[in-house]
């Protein structure tokens, strides 16, 4: 590892004040916890001259609950998160999803903001300059070829944050600052599909917070696997969201994590609802998203690998929240 | 940018220049003269660097130094007082908690820290907490047995 380049660091105090620095700085990145893009910098991946801290603007640190929506902001700790009562009660699969990132010290810094804008993750990305340099780089970064799939004019690095699946499935909106004021927009937008430009941020956009509705009757989950289960990067992630009508499914939502270029919302699940969850609709489910799901060689198992590790998580999640009634 | 970082360290108030992309575990070491807090992966993978910032555990070698300015930062060194081992350096002494050592001043840091939000934790908190802190020579179960045992004994007085 190398020592940091040179940077300068700023400190707003205000959202508004954030936008401004972001707009004076000519190629400044915000920075919350840092325990991604440090490493990245520390690896000569990300250089930029100017740093804009986010971890003292208090407006974007509250969690609170609006007239039954959750309002996550994006400077939040994942451990805030995963400790929240009210989160924990009502919208249990977001403080299970960011109970799992990284480790324990992590998520003391990490934030909800940095998770769901994790940069996009390649083994041909977070490598060290010299490895990089000895492979020609990548297409991500500098180089003009992506090593995973060669023939192809674009980036394969997958989307590997934990939160993203499960606000997805929970309906979530994101609440992003820049320079023409605030919008909000289905969260399911922040996510570009090219690895390599992987968020649909304007310049000088910033992500302030998530907006999460009342899950009405829907439950949900996650579970993810990961080489060393207590620390890695996932290598596959699910989470789904559903709704029990007596014997029937009246509402069920996938979402995958680690697999694909963006956290990707399953499409077509409605097909399978209204009837019993049996070993058919299990089967069909699992057909459904084995179409979508797209595991390629950027990860240090075979893509073989995460598409089976995720249909069986993707079984177990749903048979157990159905069950769970 | 260097500006003059002012902050606490084992309780002693400290001022220095420091420049804005200085990392906590480089300041410790290289400033502080605080070797103690070791430097592993150098990535915030193997948590060997843990330290104490305002009793919460942080990732040194991920932590910009500047971003503690006006915080208390604790590590190993600062557990010692008046010579005496506290209870979890004499734990992983007493229950060979640790072996080759390298990780160890990581290991108890995680340790203090969870030792002082939760004093009695069961063995799922002691996995828990030391989840990020890796070790290549015990095994962790006489990690766990000192965290354990230290959380029986009495701090020195």
């Amino acid at each position: 590892m190398h020592g940091l380049p040179e940077f300068h660091l700023l400190h707003p105090a205000t959202v508004a004040e954030a936008v401004a620095m972001g707009q004076e700085e000519p190629g400044a990145r915000f920075v919350a916890g840092g325990t991604d893009l440090l490493v990245n910098m520390r690896r000569l991946i990300a250089a930029p001259p100017t740093l804009i801290d986010l971890t003292d603007v208090a407006e974007m640190r509250e969690i609170t609950v609006e007239d039954g929506t959750l309002v996550v902001g994006a400077a939040a700790t994942l451990a805030e998160l995963a400790a929240d009562p009210r989160v924990r009660r009502t919208w249990p699969v977001l403080a299970t999803a960011a109970g799992t990132v990284a480790g324990p010290t992590h998520r003391q810094v990490a934030t909800v903001g940095g998770n769901l804008c994790l940069d996009t993750r390649c083994i041909y990305y977070n490598q060290s300059e010299w490895w990089r340099w000895a492979n020609d780089y990548c297409l991500k970064e500098r180089g003009e070829v992506c090593h995973v799939a060669p023939g192809a004019p674009r980036c394969w690095a997958a989307f590997s944050g934990d939160l993203a699946p499960a606000a997805l499935v929970m309906g979530a909106e994101a609440v992003v600052a820049g320079p023409d004021g605030a919008r909000t927009m289905p969260l399911d937008d922040l996510y570009g599909d090219d690895g390599a430009t992987p968020f649909r941020l304007g310049a000088g956009e910033l992500l302030t917070a998530i907006r999460v509705p009342d899950p009405g009757g829907l439950r949900g989950d996650y579970a993810k696997s990961r080489v060393r289960g207590a620390i890695d990067f996932p290598l596959a992630g699910v989470a789904v969201a559903l709704r029990r009508d007596g014997d029937h499914l009246a509402d069920l939502r996938v979402a995958l994590t680690a697999t694909n270029v963006r956290p990707d919302l399953v499409t077509g699940t409605e097909t399978l609802l209204h009837g019993p969850l049996d070993d058919d609709r299990l089967s069909a489910l699992e057909r459904l998203v084995g179409k979508q799901i797209q595991p390629m060689r950027s990860t240090v198992t075979s893509s073989q690998y995460r598409r089976r590790v995720a249909a069986a998580l993707l079984r177990r999640l749903v048979a157990g929240l159905f069950a769970a009634e | 940018m260097t500006s003059v970082l002012r902050l606490t360290v084992n309780g002693r108030p400290r001022a220095d220049a420091v420049a804005d992309n200085v990392l906590l575990v480089d300041y410790l070491r290289d400033v502080a003269g605080l070797t103690g807090t070791k430097q592993g992966c150098d990535g915030g993978e193997c948590g060997a660097c843990t330290v104490l910032v305002d009793d919460s555990p942080r990732l040194a070698c991920i932590t910009l130094a500047v971003r503690c300015a006006g915080r208390r930062v604790e590590t190993v060194e600062g557990l010692t007082k008046g010579g005496r081992l506290s209870r979890l350096q004499r734990a992983f002494h007493e229950k060979l908690g640790s072996q080759c050592g390298f990780c160890t001043p990581g290991m108890i840091m995680a340790s203090e820290a969870l030792l002082r939000r939760d004093p009695d934790p069961d063995d799922d908190a002691i996995r828990d907490a030391l989840g990020g802190n890796i070790c290549r020579c015990t095994g962790y179960v006489k990690i766990i047995e000192s965290v354990r045992a230290a959380a029986r004994m009495e701090e020195p007085a």
